[in-house]
């Protein structure tokens, strides 16, 4: 008699037609995955970015550090390092970024404690709608902003109807500061959605005891809810540094003479000027800037877990 | 709720309003009514006028709506193939190698877009890829800024997956293209849904790459708006910001109503 089934040297039981169940289908079939030769299909994706990414920003280093017959140009990178509109453009990018992180994160951390814990019919909708702003294009607010407090926008023309003065009394616009106000709209956004989700998880049980006992708001914030938003404020902080050291729109926009930040330098350098070499020596020093950034942003989000 | 007093709740509400209204709405507003104005000398315009519309619908300016949807469509779908492709085949390598691609593939994102353009423009200014002056080179551009998005988010969508379906599948004898085609990418359509519009979001938005690469009859929306704000013609350049902001929104929103459709939420 031909056997019913491998397991036939025993009489036929139920047990050799069971199926395979899931848990142990996955047990079994795991190795078979893996043995699939798969691990060449990371090469196309990863040749486009290397072609179209890597290679030119190895271009950018290496016509920094060198000149056309190849010799290392230290006297050049010197000059460059050394140089006024250098060193202005430097200390302009790292003024900026850093005071409107400060702000989006003060703005942010307002913003946020109102939407979670004193919350309004519709503040839901809202915080969506501060959300979409991440998807618009930067220099809409410049733009709207010399709508709004250029010499002859709307604050001013108000100021100088009301007080008949002979000249605008608001004058930060074309400055360091209206740079940083532009900045603070656009970037808020990224503290608040981490903060938000940060807050969802604060227990409101802990609040409403804390309350109970007689600890004031302000309180409250200080030592139950702040330490559950450390996490998120340095992350989403991190990540604003990285993103205003990068901002060009904004800058651009306002036009400012006094006010040219290193991507702006570059563009200058390169598009107006045609002096490329100066221009990568300006990238290598930003591309250098955001990278570090971008490392504290990944070891802040990854350690933290935002 | 962490106010219980009537008034203090109405101050915070207020304290709400003031800093939204001044950073988020009138920014938004002022847009609106700018791109509507006839003139604008004191407080408020003195009339209002759809002319600015019909001057942009018009002129070249028309031209650069074109060149901006089809370089953002053209650049997120390049980059949702290459995104989705390096986030899939990332799973079949190795510990290591995998934090050191996925890193890799992120990297993009954190060097600023002058010098992403900046190196184009050094590295395909000659044979045997010349490529400066032409349209392809905007949409590299583009393609390497949001590219590291759509890996992102695709990432992210698979790494929330669960694997028991395909290996279920798998355990059922599917092939690995089958497989793919049949489980993994529907499952991932949501995230593949809100890569594209993001991507499309960014490009259509996109400045500091394209000011370094764009050929003189390639304008995008961007570079037109600063080139008509910087000659002074302000309210065309806001009527034009108006018809990106449209476009941006209404292709979220509908992307959007996609993906919700999709997930059945």
């Amino acid at each position: 008699m031909a056997p019913r089934c491998r397991c036939s040297s025993r009489p036929p039981t139920r047990r050799c037609f069971r199926k395979t169940p899931v848990s142990e289908a996955v047990a079994l079939r795991a190795p078979a995955i893996r043995r699939e030769p798969g691990k060449f299909w990371i090469v196309p994706p990863a040749a486009l970015l290397a072609l179209l990414f890597f290679y030119p920003l190895a271009l950018i280093a290496r016509q920094a550090f060198l000149d056309d017959s190849g010799v290392a140009n230290a006297a050049e990178i010197i000059r460059v390092l050394h140089s006024r509109f250098f060193l202005n453009a430097l200390i302009n990018t790292v003024t900026i970024s850093v005071s409107a992180t400060a702000g989006c994160l003060i703005v942010g951390l307002v913003l946020a404690l109102i939407l979670a814990f004193v919350p309004f019919p519709g503040s839901g909708f809202i915080a969506r709608l501060i959300d979409t702003f991440i998807a618009l294009p930067t220099f809409l607010v410049t733009l709207a902003f010399t709508f709004l407090y250029g010499s002859a926008g709307m604050l001013n023309a108000s100021l100088m109807e009301t007080f008949s003065l002979p000249l605008p009394p608001v004058d930060f616009l074309y400055s360091t500061w209206g740079v940083v106000l532009a900045e603070v709209t656009v970037y808020t956004p990224f503290i608040l959605r981490p903060l938000l989700a940060a807050f969802s998880l604060v227990d409101r049980g802990q609040i409403e005891a804390a309350s109970v006992l007689g600890a004031r708001p302000f309180r409250i914030v200080r030592q139950v809810i702040l330490p559950a938003a450390i996490p998120a404020l340095i992350a989403g902080g991190s990540l604003c540094l990285l993103l205003t050291v990068n901002e060009f729109g904004i800058v651009l926009f306002i036009g400012a003479k006094g006010v040219i930040t290193l991507p702006l330098l570059i563009y200058g350098k390169a598009i107006q000027e045609s002096a490329y070499q100066v221009a990568c020596i300006i990238a290598v020093v930003n591309i250098a800037l955001s990278l570090g950034l971008f490392g504290l942003y990944r070891f802040a989000a990854g350690r933290l877990g935002v | 709720m962490l106010v219980w007093s009537r008034p203090g709740r109405i101050a915070l509400w207020v304290l709400f309003a003031l800093i939204f209204g001044v950073l988020f709405l009138a920014p938004l507003a002022v847009i609106l009514l700018s791109s509507l104005a006839d003139q604008w000398n004191g407080v408020l315009p003195n009339g209002l006028t759809t002319e600015h519309y019909t001057d942009v619908v018009r002129g070249a300016a028309w031209n650069s709506v074109k060149s901006s949807l089809i370089t953002g469509f053209l650049a997120s779908a390049l980059a949702l193939v290459s995104g989705t492709w390096a986030a899939l085949s990332l799973r079949l390598q190795g510990p290591a190698l995998k934090r050191l691609l996925g890193l890799l593939f992120f990297i993009p994102s954190a060097v600023p877009s002058v010098s992403v353009g900046l190196g184009l423009l050094v590295a395909f200014s000659h044979p045997p890829l010349l490529l400066n002056g032409t349209i392809a080179i905007v949409m590299i551009a583009h393609f390497v800024l949001i590219s590291a998005f759509t890996f992102g988010n695709v990432s992210a969508g698979l790494a929330r997956q669960s694997p028991d379906f395909e290996q279920v599948a798998s355990s059922l004898g599917a092939r690995p293209t089958y497989r793919l085609w049949h489980v993994t990418l529907p499952l991932l359509a949501p995230y593949l849904v809100a890569a594209f519009g993001l991507s499309f979001a960014l490009s259509m938005g996109e400045l500091g790459a394209t000011v370094m690469v764009y050929p003189p009859g390639w304008v995008t929306l961007p570079v037109s708006i600063f080139s008509l704000t910087d000659r002074g013609d302000i309210f065309a350049g806001a009527a034009l910001t108006m018809m990106l902001v449209a476009a941006t929104l209404v292709l979220l929103l509908g992307l959007e109503r996609i993906t919700k459709r999709a997930t059945g939420a």
